[in-house]
Formats: C-alpha cells, structure tokens, sequence
C-alpha cells in the first residue's frame, strides 16, 4: 500500500496552513516605515562596511563532504532493507564501498578539511 | 458518499496529526518558558488573562501561547532596503512547511478493523518511509540558509551559515545511525518496524529499538538535536551573541521560524518513539493471543500477557485506545526530555560542533553499522 496522494493532500494543506500565517503577518499590523528602521540590525549603529561579506571557504567544502557522504548513506538505504537476503556475500560487498569511502574521511582528516579551530 | 469515504479517512488522519503536532507547539512553549522559570527561580509567563464574568482567569499562564501569536500576526512586518525582498519573504514559509509534514509517515496506532475495513492509523505509509522524512526534513535546511542570505544583515548570514553546516554535517550521521535498525527490522516503513518491535526478546524484554541498538539511539538524538539548531547545538543562534538567521524578521515571519522549531521538537519526539521506543506498542499487550476466562473457554485476541504468568484479556477497542494512548505518553515524554536538555546543558563551541558531528559520530555510526551486520548475519 502506498499513500503519496494522501501526502499530496498533506503537502497542499501545509502550503495553506503557512501560506495563511504568512499572508496574516504581512496584511495585518501597522505600516509605519522610517528611514532608521529599514536599516539592517547593526546593534544601534549605522553599518560602515558591505552587508554581504565573503564566506570562509570551509563552508563550501563541509557542503561538497556533505554531498560525499550522504550518497554513501542512499547507497546503504537499499542494501540495508534486501541486507538478510543477500548474506555475506552482500556484507563483504558493502565493506569494501564503505572502505573507499573511510579511505576519503581519512583523507580529509589528515589534509585538515576537518579543523575548525 | 461513498466513493468519498476513502478521502473523509484521510482528512480525518491529517486533523489527528496536526492536533497531535500543532497541538503540541502551544503547551511547549509554554511549559518551557514556565519550567525554565522554575529552574532559574523567577515565576515565568502568568500575565496573559481571561475575563470571564468579571472573573480574571491566569491559569498558571496557559493563554500566553494564545496571546503570542495574536502579539505576533498583528505587529508590524518590516523588512530592511537591503534585503532580497522576494528570497527573505519565501524564507519563513519554506522553513515552516517541512515541519508539518514531517510527522505524517509517524504511525500513532495500530490498524484498527471499523465495519470491516481495516483503517491505518498512519497519515502516509510507504515502503520508502524513513527515507521520506529525510527527504522533506532536508527541505528545511534552504529556509534557514535564505533567511541569513537574503536579509542583508551580518548577524543573519553568520547564522545562517552556521545553520546550514551544522544541519547538513549531522544529517549524514542521522541517517547512518538508523541504518543500523533498518538491518534489524529488514523494512524502512515505520509501522511494520513498530510491529516488528512488538516481540519480545528472551520471553521478557521488548525488542525496542533502544534495547537492540544503543549506540545508535544516542547517536540519532543527539544529531536530531543538532539538526533542530537546539541547545547544546544552538550556535546558530547563539541568542546571547548573535542572535541568528532570524535577526531581521519581526512579527508573524519571526514566528513561523519559531513555530518550525517547536514542530520540530514534536517531530522528533515522534520518530524517537517510533523507531527507538516501540511506537504504539506497550509491553506485554499483544495481538491473537490465547486466554482462558472463567468459564474455563479459550478465546483468541488482544490483551496482555506477563512474563510473570499472568493474563489479563482487554478486547481490541479497548488494547487500541491503551495503544494510542501509551504513544501519546512517550511522545509529550520525548518533548519534556529535549526541553530539560535545552535547560541543562551549556553551548557547545563551533569547532566542538564540527568535530563531534564529523570526527565522532560518524566514524562511530559507521562502526555501528558494519557491527551490527556482521551479528545480524552470525546469529
């Protein structure tokens, strides 16, 4: 049994429910703008310096580590639930992708992707 | 009406779930703002009134909940000149409508037979349903990051940064640590894992999935924690220092954030009970049973069965109403748990962060995961 179109229903009635709060929040209330209060939180002062600023780099790379390691994960989905069946032949075959991909977290371990301090 | 039957069902599921989940949201908030006055010794919210025939009714401050969000629909939007109007407009909304939709692959019942149809109690049941919540729980992580980008603020874009790497680095470990119970249970639908965890392991204790895998009960929560940017994990936030991704938002905006955030506890709550804490099943209640009542006849059907040898025959209305009834107490008890978490525990720092999620725990869910399927297989 599958239910996506009860999912379908569910995903409408959530777009409704936050689309609603939404439209409230922006239609109700007072509209009293003033040059000071357009300004982006600053703790009381004027900004001096550009708003959008460069991105330390180690963001970019947890990103592509992400993307790394959650396909390993999708890959493991399947074998995990079909795991009893397959036996060992199916567990020695997932050790040596998981070993590749360990092999690739030691490597960045040691290359110091993963420092933050 | 007949042929809308099959749809009146399905309305009827989403109500109980939003009732269990949106719910839930209010009395969180409030119990805790009132428990944390507790544990730092103030009184907590009780202003929030209610006049009835000349009487104030305070009821410990249950109506601020009420309150906040009349408070928050009616106060003023604003939005900066900097700011990307249409990305910081779309940003709360795709923040918030993940989180409704999470719970629905979360069973709060057993299937239950009315007029000789058998009826889930489960909004959405899938073959693929953990990879569901994964899949619409990710969706979350692009309302946080526009909401730093898109309000032109540095306090924002810092903690929306901050945000998006702590929930994608532990995302990798939550689906790792569940792995292990997919091996178990050999299915990724919540409901056939909750029958699953029916049985009994030696004659006495549950196969719940906390007693069969551990580890990765603690893995999975504190992950769950970091992906809903909570203290410990609230870096993001940081309400002392930078005050987070929300920085610019005012009223209603500012709340659906804040709303997400409370679903979210719920959600957790619910798959923590789901796939760790055996869903609806309470020990020692099982189905198709034999029992002997006092005529000395032997009737099959629900009821409990001790260890100790004793039986006690409850019907199936009755064990179904003891069913839904025992999720709902793991549930709120799940809910208070992360709330004395938030109340007991200092931040973390952001290096601390990092090296937890990905020197820690991941090479201990992988550990977890090649051990339990070379005894899966052995036994």
């Amino acid at each position: 049994m599958h239910s996506y179109g009860t999912l379908l229903i569910l995903l409408i009635i959530a777009l409704g429910i936050a689309g609603l709060l939404h439209t409230l929040g922006t239609v109700l209330g007072p509209k009293a703008r003033n040059p000071l209060k357009d300004q982006p939180f600053e703790c009381g002062q004027i900004a001096k310096r550009p708003l959008r600023q460069r991105i330390s780099v180690k963001f970019y790379v947890v990103a592509l580590l992400f993307i790394l390691f959650d396909m390993e994960v999708v890959f493991l989905y399947p074998w995990a639930v079909v795991f009893k069946d397959l036996g060992w032949l199916g567990f020695w075959s997932m050790i040596t992708f998981t070993s590749v991909l360990v092999l690739g977290l030691v490597y960045v371990w040691k290359k110091g992707a993963l420092d933050w301090e | 009406m007949e042929a809308y039957t099959p749809y009146l069902w399905d309305l009827g599921r989403i109500a109980f779930m939003f009732a269990i989940c949106l719910g839930l949201a209010g009395p969180l908030t409030w119990a805790e703002r009132r428990q944390s006055a507790m544990i730092q010794d103030r009184i907590g919210p009780n202003r929030a009134a209610l006049t009835l025939f000349g009487r104030e009714i305070r009821a410990f401050g249950l109506f601020h909940p009420i309150a906040d969000v009349i408070k928050l629909i009616t106060k003023e939007d604003t939005i900066n000149i900097h700011a990307d109007r249409f990305l910081y407009n779309v940003a709360p909304f795709i923040a918030l409508f993940p989180a409704l939709m999470t719970f629905a692959v979360v069973p709060f019942g057993p299937d239950i037979t009315v007029g000789g149809e058998v009826h889930r109690l489960q909004v959405a049941r899938m073959d693929a349903g953990i990879l569901v919540v994964f899949a619409i729980s990710s969706i979350a992580v692009f309302g946080v990051t526009l909401a730093g980008y898109a309000s032109a603020s540095k306090f924002a874009l810092l903690g929306g940064l901050r945000a998006s790497a702590q929930m994608i680095s532990y995302e990798v470990t939550m689906g790792l640590s569940v792995l292990g119970l997919v091996l178990i249970f050999g299915t990724l639908e919540p409901s056939a894992m909750v029958v699953a965890q029916g049985e009994l392991i030696g004659g006495w204790l549950p196969r719940w999935g906390v007693f069969v895998q551990p580890l990765s009960f603690i893995i999975f929560f504190t992950a769950a924690i970091a992906e809903n940017k909570r203290i410990p994990f609230d870096m993001a936030e940081g309400e002392s220092e930078i005050v987070g991704y929300f920085v610019e938002y005012s009223g209603m905006k500012f709340g659906m954030f804040f709303m997400a955030e409370y679903i979210e506890i719920t959600v957790v709550a619910g798959l923590l009970t789901t796939l760790f804490f055996g869903g609806w099943q309470v020990p020692y209640l099982m189905d198709g049973v034999e029992f002997v009542n006092a005529a000395g006849t032997t009737i099959v059907g629900t009821g409990f069965h001790f260890p100790w040898g004793g039986q006690l025959y409850t019907g199936e209305w009755v064990g179904a109403g003891l069913r839904v009834g025992a999720f709902l107490f793991k549930l709120i008890f799940l809910c208070w748990l992360q709330l004395m978490l938030r109340w007991t525990l200092p931040r973390f720092r952001y290096d601390q962060v990092m090296t937890l999620g990905w020197r820690r725990l991941l090479p201990l869910s992988l550990a977890n995961l090649v051990l339990t399927a070379a005894v899966v297989l052995l036994i």
